[in-house]
């Protein structure tokens, strides 16, 4: 089912939650709505789900409008941050729960139900559990009960607030694995809300990046990491490093020294870079030079904290292991890969249209994507 | 005390002899307050032996009060648990302009005087107001009746389910309704399915407290019941006027009884206390 969010804004009381959003998502897509605490990710699944009401703006579920819908028509299977399940009921009733509540001329009968309920506790793994009760069971197995019973419905997108968001590092990570699974073979259209960056750009064909109640970007993994469509966006998604730069001649200048890279836009501007996307430079040539203030192992490469220029500003870089720079006071780096966002009059003028066209392309002569593997962070 | 027992104790753990006076002390307070007079009370019901204490329980008068007190009960218990449940629902669930003051309103009948609870009722209904002489046109005798007795007990232990519920609901929060709901059940559906089985031992906790105190109550329903012997006397007053008629052995046999309810109401208390703590 396509789901088509149009011009929707939300308030609780004087504050806004969301702003005119508008967002379209296609049949079996999952999408990760990220962004921080208060951003109004968990406000939009809501709102989808017809928990909430939109102040403004409409919701619709194909071509049919579904704002004046109840909860119970939507027919949405919502998984709870902290699972909601019934606690005095078992797993299979937990699981039977939206079926045998069905006025009786469109519930299944019994055995019925309590097949299809089997089914998809063996379809999460839980097959053997379906006596015990909620208590009886761990927070990873808890979470695929509250998946189960969504998908008991049968419904027509499936929404999940924070679905990872109560467990253990490890326990999310295999949960990760299995809810894209369950993904490929059943196909239901799918939003999940994250405040974990790796975790919406490891699960989700397309990631909305949302902020202060408005959505900033929307795109596929690669598109939101590589081409960042704001300031906001580089410094929420991966890792990375900012400098307040001027453009003139065609070359980018950091406090008065020429840092090597090129570009044809003039005026002031922000150079966002990552710390693994970097190259050491030979002394003497347009670089930046910066003292090393900290050095800390990670687990695969080795991340410098450098104090750039006369501003002493604090970036951070990351160097293979064994590279003599890492014991030196000084490094002279470029970054390899790197966005340029202008800032002045274009940006105060018109906050709300950073939009795409407000973006400096990265450099071209980019060279490879990647020098050393990133960091697990 | 050696220096290795110091070393073993916590911060927070007095010495093995204050904690012996400490708990002598609670012993001796609850014994004197609460055991002697527990003692007396069956001791005095049964002075005469077991027939006499019979006697006394199925004298008319003492029937017919037992009679009113269960009426009573059974009529202010079940309508003060549909208030407290809808309170706390409302008080838990919801934002609405003047929560603190409901919930200041539902606390009302805990801090004024039962007597005064009782008065109000005399003001309202009396001969000398507005509602009593209508209400008595149409042969509607509210003081002095049933009516007024039920009322004065509804109004004194409304504030027990609601406040056993209020704590329990807060903490269960709404996403266990809202998925309810999300998996299309109505409205009715999800508080009988999800809403109630999540409430009831608060609900099971309040409704025993409130039927306790429902059938004890004397100061409110002493003022509007008119001590009508055989006709409007609840329990507790019939002990009274039995107490000022000299007649100790009678009044205790049916003071044994509501002490009986007390004990009886105390044990279930306990019981469903550990079966919450699981």
């Amino acid at each position: 089912m396509d789901l088509g969010i149009q011009n929707v804004s939300k308030a609780f009381g004087a504050t806004a939650a969301l702003r005119d959003v508008s967002l379209s998502i296609e049949t079996g897509e999952l999408v990760a709505l990220l962004g921080p605490s208060g951003s109004g990710k968990t406000t939009l699944l809501r709102l989808i789900a017809g928990l909430e009401t939109p102040s403004a703006g409409a919701v619709f579920f194909g071509d049919e409008e579904a704002s004046r819908r109840s909860v119970q028509e939507r027919q949405v299977g919502f998984v709870f941050q902290h699972y909601a399940l019934f606690r005095h009921m078992t797993v299979l009733e937990n699981v039977a729960f939206g079926l045998t509540i069905r006025p009786r001329h469109s519930r299944p009968s019994k055995q019925e139900i309590e097949r299809r309920a089997l089914d998809l506790i063996s379809l999460v793994q839980l097959s053997g559990l379906e006596g015990r009760y909620p208590q009886q069971l761990s927070g990873g197995q808890r979470q695929r009960v509250a998946l189960a019973r969504a998908m008991a419905i049968e419904p027509k997108v499936l929404l999940l607030d924070e679905p990872f968001g109560a467990l253990d590092a490890q326990v999310r990570k295999d949960l990760r694995h299995w809810l894209l699974e369950i993904h490929e073979r059943t196909h239901y259209t799918t939003l999940f809300v994250t405040h974990d960056q790796e975790e919406a750009l490891e699960l989700a064909n397309r990631v909305v990046v949302m902020n202060e109640g408005q959505i900033v970007q929307i795109g596929t993994p690669d598109e939101v990491y590589d081409h960042p469509a704001v300031p906001f966006v580089h410094r929420f998604i991966g890792e990375s490093s900012e400098l307040p730069v001027r453009v003139e001649n065609g070359q980018i200048w950091f406090d008065d020294c020429p840092t090597g890279l090129a570009s044809d836009r003039a005026g002031s501007g922000l150079l966002f870079f990552r710390p693994h996307q970097v190259e050491i430079a030979p002394e003497g040539s347009r670089c930046l030079a910066a003292r090393v203030i900290g050095s800390r192992r990670l687990a695969g490469t080795r991340r410098l904290e450098l104090s750039v220029g006369q501003s002493n500003r604090h970036v951070e870089i990351d160097v293979p292991l064994e590279h003599p720079v890492a014991q030196k006071q000084v490094v002279f780096f470029r970054p390899k890969v790197w966005t340029l966002f202008p800032t002045g009059d274009k940006e105060q003028a018109r906050p709300e249209t950073v939009g795409a066209k407000l973006v400096f392309p990265r450099s071209a002569a980019g060279g490879t994507l990647r020098h050393y593997e990133p960091s697990v962070s | 005390m050696t220096d290795h027992a110091i070393m073993l104790r916590s911060a927070l753990t007095e010495t093995p002899t204050v904690q012996r006076w400490l708990i002598a002390v609670a012993l001796l307070f609850l014994a004197f307050f609460l055991f002697l007079p527990l003692f007396a009370v069956f001791s005095e019901a049964f002075r005469n032996g077991v027939g006499a204490w019979w006697e006394a329980i199925i004298e008319p008068d003492a029937l017919a009060a037992i009679r009113l007190t269960l009426l009573v009960a059974a009529i202010s218990v079940p309508l003060n648990m549909v208030f407290g449940i809808a309170a706390a629902w409302a008080i838990a669930k919801f934002e609405f302009r003047g929560k603190a003051f409901l919930i200041t309103l539902i606390d009302l009948p805990f801090s004024v005087s039962p007597v005064i609870s009782g008065l109000v009722y005399v003001l309202l209904f009396g001969s000398g107001s507005l509602l009593g002489p209508w209400l008595k046109s149409y042969g509607i005798e509210i003081l002095f009746a049933v009516p007024g007795i039920v009322l004065a007990t509804i109004f004194v232990t409304f504030p027990f389910v609601a406040r056993e519920l209020i704590p329990v609901m807060q903490d269960q929060g709404t996403s266990d309704e809202e998925a309810a709901l999300s998996l299309g059940a109505s409205g009715w559906q999800t508080f009988r399915h999800v809403t109630l089985p999540n409430i009831r031992w608060g609900l099971l906790y309040g409704v025993l407290l409130c039927n306790a105190r429902a059938m004890g109550e004397f100061g409110a329903v002493s003022v509007v019941s008119g001590h009508i012997r055989g006709l409007t006397d609840t329990m507790p007053l019939h002990i009274e006027i039995l107490y000022n008629e000299y007649n100790f052995a009678a009044a205790f046999a049916v003071a044994s009884l509501l002490v009986g309810l007390a004990l009886v109401t105390l044990v279930l208390k306990t019981a469903i206390e550990l079966r919450f703590a699981d």
